[in-house]
């Protein structure tokens, strides 16, 4: 039952993401990549993370594709003009078969094995997983936590910076 | 019967050939933007499908960084994208040529 589940998401996932790169509006590509973030919230919520899944709903959903979406009507995209270079598309599309292929080689080679860490579900139900990965941001990596404020101040910076007319 | 962790890492492969694919074949800068966002969701997902399967959080704190770096970027893209275009009335990566020779 949660294989067919799975199954049907994935589906959406992989027609939304072909819309992303198949559409010739940007504000169609946008929306079918909001849809493509929405089915990937629906994943993170079955591995059992469900704080990621709020987030991935509120930073990419909410933030970023607003943002994206607001740029696009701002500079009044229209659709491309339609003249794509043939030979372009045929590399392209060459490049990202031969990525497919080679990461099913390894996936068909390969077993994902490591050493195995204590979190299970058991343990996600009884603290939660927000306080868990709280847990770890603040004690194990609170140095790159701290960066990362730094790099969100010098990108706020960076970005009034480079649009405002004059400075 | 559930998914395991190979079906998450198919899935997140086929959407990161996509991603790829639509990087290399399109020609309007926030149309690639949207692409790498693409490429980006997909390595988030096997992270997290890997995190789930070995039983250990570092992966998803690394989402979580992975999303700020995304954050950061999407600012900083757009205000130059938003710039040339100021600049040149055009965001197609044709037209941005200023550095080539």
């Amino acid at each position: 039952m949660e294989l067919l589940f799975f199954y049907l998401v994935a589906l959406i996932a992989v027609i939304s993401g072909f819309l992303v790169v198949k559409c010739q509006s940007p504000v169609n590509s946008a929306i079918s990549l909001v849809m493509t973030f929405f089915c990937l919230a629906v994943f993170y919520v079955m591995l059992h993370a469900p704080f990621m899944a709020a987030i991935q709903i509120l930073v990419y959903a909410g933030a970023i594709m607003v943002l994206i979406l607001f740029v696009i009507m701002l500079l009044n995209l229209g659709a491309e003009a339609n003249k794509r270079y043939a030979h372009s598309v045929a590399g392209g599309a060459l490049a990202g078969v031969v990525v497919l292929l080679m990461v099913f080689y390894f996936l068909r080679q390969g077993e994902a094995t490591g050493m195995k860490g204590p979190i299970s579900t058991e343990l996600i139900a009884q603290i939660g997983h927000t306080e868990l990965i709280g847990r770890t941001m603040l004690t194990d990596f609170l140095l790159p936590f701290e960066i990362a404020s730094i790099l969100l101040l010098v990108a706020i910076v960076g970005a009034i910076v480079l649009a405002k007319k004059e400075v | 019967m559930s998914p395991t962790v190979y079906h998450y890492l198919t899935l997140s492969a086929i959407l990161f050939s996509m991603g790829t694919i639509g990087v290399l074949t399109r020609r309007n800068a926030i149309v690639i933007f949207m692409c790498i966002e693409l490429m980006l969701n997909a390595v988030n997902l096997s992270f997290i499908a890997l995190s789930r399967h070995l039983g250990n959080l570092d992966g998803q704190i690394f989402v979580f960084f992975v999303m700020a770096v995304a954050a950061a970027e999407a600012a900083v893209g757009l205000a130059l994208m938003i710039t040339f275009f100021r600049n040149r009335e055009s965001i197609e990566v044709d037209d941005i040529n200023l550095l080539k020779w």
